[in-house]
């Protein structure tokens, strides 16, 4: 038994419906990240030199982020900044998810004092700041872009790996896993069928909310000045750097290079959550 | 007859504190004896040329630098435990004593910012779950959503833009005015100094209790005995009064006294924008200029405050929830 609807072509294709909105999303904030992240290819180092007539210039069509102390055209830095940010987020928050899917992983089949020693791990390091880890991290293995990284890596996992546990504790105990035990399957065989459908999900999703965090942190600690040398103009240096001209009143030189950094971890979040939506059951029919 | 639950959880709590802090210290000193800075170098600086390697050597026997890691530990240990936490080449004082005072510049700060983010915080969520759906919960999702993924450094570099250099209604640095003794600081003055540090530090709070206020306020809406009082008559905000409130205060007290580890961590970041002297600031300097005694003064007494808040949150169940404190006596 069919309703018949009446076909009208033109508001259909407008009124996209509420999947093929989430995938417009998930391809819109992947095209601006990966232009980002490719921009500095594609404007080259032409706006670094310094132009001294050029200076302190406000925002205009010429330099939608005005220019700098030196006459430097502050949008191509803070592309450049940026996107040497995202790809260190990026490496960061991958050996993370890395160590968070390794070690969820081993609590969640292990069990057992393997399981209790990493949820004690974990809980440790919950109990610090993250910033302080952070800086404690990143001071002990002698600071600069490697320090940066590892303290980074070695921070964000903790969130992921718990998920990872609770998802295979949770499929692990479920009545069809039993049943494909008691009918002799392999170890290795439910792991393929029953674990890992679960888990990549989980996975994609939470490796895409890492970047968030990770970029945050990446800039904050370069911001302190632990973080990458102040000659790389990460965004978190170029934000350091108009501190000492805030007072007197170049206000493009904070604002711009901050909006740049909230847009890309705003798309990380958007991208994030469209992909949960389109990935969990519970949300992807509807 | 009510002393021994109070004996028992205060021992409870001292012993997870202990086997915190020891594993802490296993964490950190680990961290720092890999790391590939030298000890000795670190501690004479840029005199280091005008050292012979003899000296050196002796520096680092006198300092058991020879000593196999694990004999290098229980001593240290001991030393902490002893009360000695060594001194603070930075500022040349104690470290306790930097520690305690910076603290107390800080602790102002962050008490204003933590009051401030969970009052506004509880507000604004429950105005956004009463009024679910509206523009005004639009605007307060929209402004929660921004906030939780913007920056600190970069808000406090826009109050800052904003309030002290356009404005001028705020001072631009420090926590008092410059050339102005410690002890002739009126107490105006240092509000003023404190108050916008203390406003983008809870501003970037609020974002997470508003949420989750106000989820948990549709969720309360959409019950049975919101159903039930509403078909006897009871407005919307004697609902919210009478039922929704009491089943609101848990969470939000359990999330703003988890907060406060956000708290630390986002004050380092401030005290850095407004170079206000506090425990963040001096966590910088520790870490910028290699001062290693300090650095771990300042981790533990990080751990010590993240865990005295979840503590403070354990107490405060019972007297926010009766079934909890029945629950407790029963078992």
């Amino acid at each position: 038994m069919t309703i018949t609807v009446p076909f009208d072509p033109v508001s259909r294709s407008l009124r996209n419906n509420r999947r093929q909105q989430t995938l417009w999303g998930i391809a819109l904030c992947t095209l601006f990240l990966l232009a980002v992240i490719f921009s500095t290819w594609v404007i080259g180092d032409g706006g670094l030199g310094p132009v001294l007539s050029q200076r302190n210039q406000p925002p205009s069509i010429a330099h939608p982020f005005g220019t700098d102390w030196l006459g430097r055209d502050m949008l191509s830095r803070s592309l450049h900044g940026m996107s040497l940010s995202l790809r260190i987020g990026l490496l960061a928050a991958g050996i993370s998810a890395l160590i968070g899917t390794g070690l969820g992983l081993a609590a969640g089949t292990l069990g057992g004092w393997v399981d209790a020693v990493i949820t004690w791990i974990i809980d440790v390091f919950f109990s610090l700041p993250h910033l302080v880890l952070l800086i404690l991290i990143a001071f002990a293995v002698g600071g600069g872009t490697r320090g940066v990284i590892i303290a980074v890596a070695l921070t964000h996992w903790t969130s992921l790996a718990r998920v990872i546990r609770a998802e295979v504790l949770q499929v692990n105990s479920a009545d069809y896993v039993k049943i494909s035990r008691r009918f002799g399957r392999l170890p290795l065989w439910i792991a393929r069928h029953h674990m890992v459908p679960h888990i990549i999900p989980q996975l994609i999703v939470g490796l895409i909310l890492l970047f968030p965090h990770a970029i945050l942190h990446e800039a904050a600690l370069s911001f302190i000045g632990i973080g990458l040398s102040p000659h790389i103009p990460a965004i978190g240096i170029i934000l350091a750097e108009s501190m000492r001209h805030l007072s007197t009143g170049y206000w493009w030189l904070g604002v711009m290079p901050g909006l740049l950094l909230l847009l890309s971890v705003k798309s990380f979040d958007w991208l994030g959550e469209n992909m949960r939506a389109l990935l969990d059951p519970k949300t992807s029919q509807g | 007859m009510q002393l021994r639950p109070i004996v028992t959880f205060t021992a409870q709590k001292l012993l997870r504190l202990g086997l915190l802090l020891l594993a802490v210290a296993i964490f950190t000193f680990v961290l720092l004896s890999l790391s590939p800075i030298d000890p000795v170098q670190a501690y004479i600086g840029a005199d280091m040329m005008r050292i012979s390697p003899e000296q050196q050597q002796l520096i680092a026997e006198r300092w058991g630098l020879d000593q196999p890691m694990a004999v290098r530990f229980w001593d240290w240990l001991g030393q902490l435990l002893q009360g000695n936490w060594g001194t603070s080449m930075v500022f040349n004082q104690p470290v306790g004593e930097v520690i305690a005072k910076r603290f107390w510049v800080s602790v102002q700060m962050l008490a204003i910012a933590w009051l401030l983010s969970g009052v506004l915080g509880l507000g604004l969520g429950i105005l956004s779950g009463a009024l679910a759906g509206s523009w005004i919960d639009r605007v307060i999702r929209l402004y929660a959503y921004t906030l939780a993924s913007s920056p600190t450094f970069w808000a406090a570099l826009l109050l800052l833009i904003v309030f002290s250099v356009s404005l001028r209604v705020t001072p631009i640095c420090c926590a008092a005015p410059p050339g102005v003794l410690a002890g002739d600081v009126t107490i105006w003055q240092h509000l003023h100094h404190l108050l916008l540090p203390a406003i983008t530090l809870s501003i970037i709070g609020i974002a997470n209790i508003t949420l989750h206020t106000r989820q948990k306020l549709i969720d309360v809406l959409h019950s049975d005995y919101i159903l039930f009082a509403r078909a006897q008559g009871e407005p919307l905000w004697g609902l919210i009064r009478h039922h929704g409130f009491r089943n609101l205060i848990l969470p939000a007290l359990t999330l703003q006294f988890a907060s406060l580890s956000e708290l630390f961590g986002g004050s380092v970041l401030v005290e850095q924008v407004f170079a206000y002297p506090g425990l963040g600031e001096a966590t910088v300097q520790a870490a910028l200029r290699s001062d290693i005694p300090l650095l771990v003064g300042i981790v533990f007494f990080s751990a010590l405050f993240v865990y005295t808040g979840n503590t403070i949150a354990d107490l405060a169940y019972p007297i926010v929830d009766p079934r909890i404190r029945l629950g407790g006596s029963q078992s």
